[in-house]
């Protein structure tokens, strides 16, 4: 993900993992998981559903954040997504932001 | 063995329906229980086998629908106490999907009925989601009065620009030159700013929002319902069916992309500066929040000084 700045506190904050799932038979097609998904987790798939429409499907499960946004945005009750454990702070990983912090 | 099966049946029945009652505790086991059972989070509170509904792909009525049911969980109110009215029209289907106790009213009179209802019942939280058409057309009247009188209820008004179930005619809110069933060269009429009318008739919580808004949706419904008064939110939805397509105003989405491109977000401003044209930016925030007697507190205070001060 792009940032405008580096957020201040970014290498102290966990990023929530979300799980998302999708119920296939109640999609209408809508897009708006899709779009408005700020981390573009959703794509729309090929396939039908027994309905004859196109449901979004999972193309990149592990950039989401549980923010909900599409579980709130679904006008069919068709996606909902489980916040799971936390990733790490990145800083954890990358002990270059703090070095940064220090100066 | 039969009698058994039945009372093993009626045990289950009684079993899940307490669950049911005793909601206020429950939400959150509800949700973990349909969470991991692969059930959306919401379904105990719609109907069983309700779902999907009818309304069309893109149509923000869903939306509003998740807004509420999400509002009314989150304001902390015991959900046995909740009762929800709505009219006639797309919107007024709502009442049917969600599982608390809801009455659909014939058109119009659905502010009516619930004034009888918080009336009858002080301790009930009262709900109104019903359609611009119902409310502000054929119900004008209802909703100005009770607006005066400060009935403590919420009233949650999708806007959509036209009569959408009965095939896209003009309303009173449809703006200058939309283009109609029943206005095929443009509507000329001036259309009605609702959080205007609502503010200028009594209302003491006024907030407009787009279905875009969902998240400032929820907060909102959950803010009014613990509002004292008359609560007004106006929620402007897309129709790509009926409204948007002679309008050419693209598909759901499009219009989606339309909120978030052209929407303000103006909190406290003065909603007569609010007003809608057709695709023109939308100015959406909470714009009256102030503390009046409800009418049945003056009602009680008004019977007991007729008694001379006693109960």
């Amino acid at each position: 993900m792009k940032y405008w700045r580096e957020p201040l506190d970014r290498g102290r904050c966990e990023v929530p993992k979300g799980k998302v799932t999708i119920i296939d038979k109640r999609c209408k097609g809508c897009r708006f998981c899709v779009e408005f998904c700020p981390r573009k987790v959703l794509e729309v798939s090929k396939g039908f559903n027994e309905k004859g429409y196109h449901p979004p499907e999972i193309a990149r499960p592990d950039d989401c954040i549980a923010c909900g946004f599409c579980e709130l945005v679904c006008p069919d009750f068709a996606i909902f997504v489980d916040q799971q454990a936390s990733c790490p702070p990145p800083a954890a990983k990358a002990p270059k932001t703090q070095e940064v912090g220090a100066h | 063995m039969t009698e058994g099966h039945d009372e093993h049946d009626l045990q289950h029945h009684n079993g899940s329906s307490s669950v049911h009652r005793d909601r206020s505790g429950t939400v959150a086991l509800h949700e973990r229980h349909h969470r991991e059972t692969g059930e959306h989070p919401l379904d105990h509170l719609l109907r069983p086998g309700r779902i999907p509904h009818i309304w069309c792909t893109g149509c923000g009525l869903g939306v509003v629908l998740t807004a509420y049911l999400n509002g009314i969980q989150k304001a902390g109110v015991d959900l046995d106490k909740v009762a929800i009215v709505s009219g006639i029209g797309c919107t007024g289907r709502i009442a049917g999907y969600i599982n608390l106790d809801s009455f659909h009213t014939t058109h119009g009179r659905a502010l009516p009925f619930a004034t009888g209802l918080k009336l009858a019942n002080p301790e009930l939280k009262v709900s109104v989601i019903s359609g611009d058409g119902d409310l502000f057309a054929i119900g004008g009247n209802h909703l100005i009065h009770a607006a005066r009188r400060n009935v403590d209820m919420l009233v949650l008004c999708v806007n959509n620009f036209n009569y959408g179930m009965t095939g896209g005619q003009v309303a009173p809110t449809t703006p200058v030159t939309a283009r109609t069933q029943t206005s095929p060269y443009g509507c000329w009429e001036h259309p009605f700013n609702l959080p205007y009318v609502a503010a200028a008739s009594g209302a003491v919580y006024v907030a407009r929002w787009t279905v875009l808004h969902a998240r400032r949706l929820v907060e909102s419904v959950a803010e009014a319902v613990r509002h004292p008064g008359f609560s007004f939110i106006e929620v402007i939805s897309q129709c790509p069916t009926n409204f948007d397509r002679p309008n050419k105003g693209g598909e759901g989405i499009d219009l989606m992309h339309f909120y978030e491109k052209k929407t303000v977000v103006k909190n406290g401003i003065d909603p007569k500066e609010a007003d809608i044209g057709l695709y023109t930016p939308i100015v959406c925030g909470k714009f009256v929040d102030q503390s009046k007697p409800t009418y049945d507190s003056c009602y009680t205070n008004m019977c007991t000084m007729a008694r001379g001060g006693k109960k």
